[in-house]
């Protein structure tokens, strides 16, 4: 789907959502409030002026105590390979937009992501990866790394990566992976009504970060769970 | 006359990730959690054929800082270079789970890191998004988390993404935090845009120097455990909360950055920019003398 066919099926009544330099910023009638869109289009880099601009957004949103909530619409690059960026501290930067995110969902706007085309590396942790619900549209091709990378670092042959990639979903691309890891929740139907299916979603969010026992389930992330849990039961006994 | 090396003080950038924890906690205080006896190895690493650590690269457990409860976490970055596979990943995940719930009087996190791991990369992306979700609710706990940054391999990819998420951070000069290291930075733009064999380059964009003057990092620290243990021991009691107040002030902290220094061609403009005198010297300043120069000088890093 492009972004203005999900736009439209989001808000059947209309919105204010545009796109400025691959930037994602506006809002629509959602679920009976207002919700704020943010989020990058066009599979833009994220760069620590994008970063900012979002984080302000969504702490403009987060001030608010109308409980309405965010949107965070992804067809993004990596984020921005440059040397001013990491002379300026893009980590901060990325931090910063997920932490407004977090900030935002514990203030009582739930917090939606929908990867719709590509994500990849701090983008996406700094976005989609850091709302309270993450679903992915059909056609969405989420990349940690591409194996052309991975050949690279690995120094192994790309023929056998690609068949590794088949059946072992911890580094192979692509949006079933993500979602064998527990990171995205759901795929939504796209030939259904987007705005109904996304307020079903805030009708029944998780209520913690669930993330590892969903990909437990899934068989995709086995251990992660399993791990976490024996830590802390470790640090709460002695 | 340089002191015999064995009168030195262990280096931080030099020691093992067990060697850093025993050297920064109370003596002897340090339990691990999970430990190599327990054998739990990374189950995807022999796709590829590479060799398994018994800790998968991480120590996790409880000990002690000036008798105070801590919870810390010590990253080996001999080991795949510290990079967050599914295990390693979730041995941090559940030390903070653990921490939002006993509250003890600081979190700590030893970073020495390239990233996420490679061979294990949807599951290593996905992890560093719940660990730096559970380091927000640990603070929100009110329980601060101060991430020390000096180890071989930095605090790169979504390691400086994890950093920044922390409450507070103590870096050295040899600690590097960055989310695209030099190599990947050349790679996409070429060596015109970045020369990762430039040391010096790599030091004054990404280097503790760099992040202490600007702000990236709270404090500094010689390459020693005292130097690092020291510098927690203040910051523990000086971690802002995780709020709407602090997030705004993060902002306004960044817009003013940007404002200020967006147009730098080079750390040194941004230096003088901040007031330092001949910043052309700085890389060459010693830890005391750089210390004195970063009390007088450098930009406001309360909001975090």
């Amino acid at each position: 789907m492009t972004l203005d066919e999900i736009l439209a099926s989001l808000f059947p009544d209309g919105h204010d959502v545009t796109v400025q330099d691959g930037l994602i910023a506006g809002s629509g009638p959602l679920a009976g409030g207002r919700a704020t869109v943010i989020g990058i289009a066009d599979e833009t880099t994220l760069g620590v002026d994008g970063a900012l601009r979002l984080a302000g957004l969504v702490l403009d949103a987060a001030a608010r105590d109308d409980g309405d909530p965010i949107l965070v619409l992804i067809d993004s690059g990596s984020q921005r390979m440059r040397r001013r960026d990491e002379l300026l501290g893009l980590n901060e930067y990325l931090a910063h937009l997920a932490k407004a995110l977090f900030l935002a969902d514990t203030r009582g706007h739930p917090t939606v992501g929908m990867i719709y085309g590509h994500s990849a590396a701090g983008a996406f942790i700094a976005t989609a990866l850091a709302t309270r619900v993450l679903v992915g549209v059909p056609g969405a091709n989420p990349t940690v790394m591409d194996l052309t990378s991975v050949a690279r670092v690995t120094t192994l042959p790309l023929e056998r990566l690609e068949e590794l990639a088949k059946d072992t979903p911890v580094f192979a691309p692509g949006l079933d992976n993500m979602v064998a890891m527990g990171s995205v929740r759901a795929v939504l139907d796209a030939d259904a009504p987007l705005a109904g299916q996304v307020a079903s979603l805030l009708d029944d969010l998780p209520r913690f970060d669930d993330r590892d026992r969903l990909g437990a389930e899934r068989g995709g992330r086995t251990e992660a769970a399993r791990i976490a849990d024996l830590v802390v039961e470790a640090a709460r006994g002695g | 006359m340089s002191a015999p090396t064995a009168d030195r003080a262990p280096s931080w950038y030099e020691a093992s990730a067990r060697a850093r924890l025993a050297a920064l906690l109370d003596r002897a205080s340090f339990t691990e959690f999970l430990g190599p006896a327990a054998r739990e190895t990374s189950p995807h690493l022999p796709l590829f054929d590479l060799p398994r650590a018994f800790d998968d690269g991480i120590v996790v457990g409880r000990g002690t800082l000036d008798d105070r409860p801590v919870l810390a976490a010590a990253q080996e970055g001999r080991f795949m270079g510290g990079a967050f596979g599914e295990v390693h990943a979730a041995k941090l995940t559940g030390l903070l789970r653990a921490a939002a719930e006993l509250r003890p009087a600081a979190v700590l996190i030893l970073f020495d890191t390239g990233g996420v791991r490679l061979q294990e990369a949807n599951a290593g992306e996905t992890a560093i998004s719940e660990i730096m979700r559970a380091i927000v609710e640990v603070r929100r706990a009110g329980v601060p988390v101060v991430g020390l940054v000096g180890g071989r391999a930095g605090a790169y990819g979504g390691g400086g993404l994890i950093a920044g998420t922390c409450a507070r951070l103590v870096v050295s000069e040899q600690g590097r935090i960055a989310v695209s290291g030099p190599e990947v930075i050349e790679t996409n733009h070429g060596v015109e845009e970045f020369d990762s064999k430039d040391r010096a380059l790599v030091w004054r964009t990404m280097g503790g120097k760099h992040r202490a003057l600007t702000g990236g990092a709270d404090a500094y620290a010689a390459d020693t455990a005292e130097a690092f243990r020291a510098a927690a021991l203040r910051l523990i009691d000086r971690a802002p909360a995780f709020d709407l107040e602090t997030m705004r002030a993060e902002q306004a902290r960044l817009e003013a950055r940007l404002e200020r220094h967006g147009t730098a061609g080079d750390a040194p403009d941004i230096w003088s920019a901040l007031g330092v005198p001949e910043s052309g010297r700085v890389s060459a300043l010693g830890d005391d003398a750089f210390a004195e120069l970063l009390a007088s000088s450098g930009d406001s890093h309360d909001a975090r």
